[in-house]
């Protein structure tokens, strides 16, 4: 699989797998206007993961679709970061792990906005204004919560100590990442990694939360390793297109 | 749904669809403060690009007038139909007003 291909597919896959976790929020949140407000961000993410996923197919030009590709891969050839398949936990989980992911968001989309890869930009620009969004609800819930009673704050630190070991894979790059920076397809990873930290360290802090010493970190899910989650996340997702093949309605 | 909403106020959301053209009060929703009443707002009333601008007024912040002092407030207009501009003749070439 080409370099670039395997970029896009990481893009997409990070934004339809996150979409789905969220959508499992839908009905069930706490309260009606916070159960809007996640999945419109649910429906946003699978929005643009169709339009990298259409690129994608493109580059991949075999006759294969958006929907195939989605569809019709299991685990291992999925290739999205671990942090994004994690279990949504209490609503304060979700909201952590969307700001720790939101916050790398938007760096990387803001720079995928210049990229030299002229239709990775086009839908880089299209997505930023939903993301940007994005990030500034989450990190809007983080205060609040870090912030607010203690038990949100007990419970809202404990999300951000279980989740801080999945950060770091986000701004580790491997060949794939190295290539394409030096295409100037998409950002030196590093210096996305500066800005994360800076915002990061700006919004805990304004929450009163701690921000964890821990270096250790988890990665595998770029290069299709994941944890056992997502693949009961494919069985809900797939479902429909592994019982009924081609099925359209 | 727990106990959580009820320490939740209350908001009167108002949106302007385009400049020129006065905020409209569209409904009511929870929220613990302004900014995040903004927020719930757009994602509530505007997902069908609604509107360019959006006020939240607290509910408890509004004053309403009594039901039972209709009559007093609103009855003394109804025999004045004068002061309905109804008796002037309006040119066609003008059109609508």
């Amino acid at each position: 699989m080409e370099a670039k291909e395997k970029y896009v597919l990481r893009l997409a896959d990070n934004a339809l797998i996150l979409g789905q976790r969220l959508g499992e929020w839908c009905g069930h949140g706490p309260i009606l206007e916070q159960d809007i407000a996640l999945t419109n961000v649910a429906l946003d993410l699978i929005g643009q993961s169709r339009m990298l996923y259409q690129y994608a197919a493109e580059l991949k030009n075999d006759g294969s679709t958006e929907d195939d590709i989605a569809m019709k891969r299991d685990v291992f050839d999925f290739y999205n970061v671990l942090m994004v398949e994690q279990e949504n936990g209490d609503w304060g989980k979700t909201i952590v792990r969307q700001f720790f992911y939101d916050t790398y968001n938007y760096f990387l989309y803001e720079a995928l906005c210049t990229s030299t890869d002229q239709r990775l930009g086009e839908i880089a620009r299209k997505s930023f204004k939903e993301i940007a969004y994005h990030a500034q609800f989450s990190a809007e819930w983080v205060i609040r919560f870090g912030d607010g009673t203690s038990e949100s704050h007990e419970r809202v630190q404990a999300a951000v100590d279980d989740l801080w070991e999945f950060t770091g894979e986000m701004f580790t790059p491997d060949e794939i990442d190295l290539a394409m920076t030096e295409a100037g397809i998409a950002p030196d990873l590093n210096q996305i990694a500066a800005q994360w930290k800076r915002k990061v360290t700006q919004i805990l802090d304004i929450a009163t939360l701690k921000m964890p010493e821990s270096s250790f970190m988890q990665k595998g899910g770029k290069v299709g390793e994941h944890s056992e989650y997502l693949g009961f996340i494919l069985a809900e997702l797939q479902f429909m297109q592994r019982a009924y093949p081609g099925m359209q309605w | 749904m727990s106990n959580n909403k009820d320490n939740w106020k209350i908001w009167e959301i108002f949106i302007r669809s385009k400049n020129g053209i006065s905020h409209k009060h569209v409904g009511s929703l929870h929220a613990p403060d302004a900014e995040i009443a903004i927020k719930n707002a757009r994602d509530v009333y505007t997902r069908r690009s609604e509107g360019i601008s959006i006020w939240v007024v607290p509910s408890d912040q509004i004053t309403a007038s009594k039901p039972d002092e209709k009559e007093q407030l609103f009855a003394p207009a109804d025999d004045k139909v004068y002061r309905h501009p109804t008796f002037y003749h309006i040119p066609d070439e003008i059109g609508h007003m």
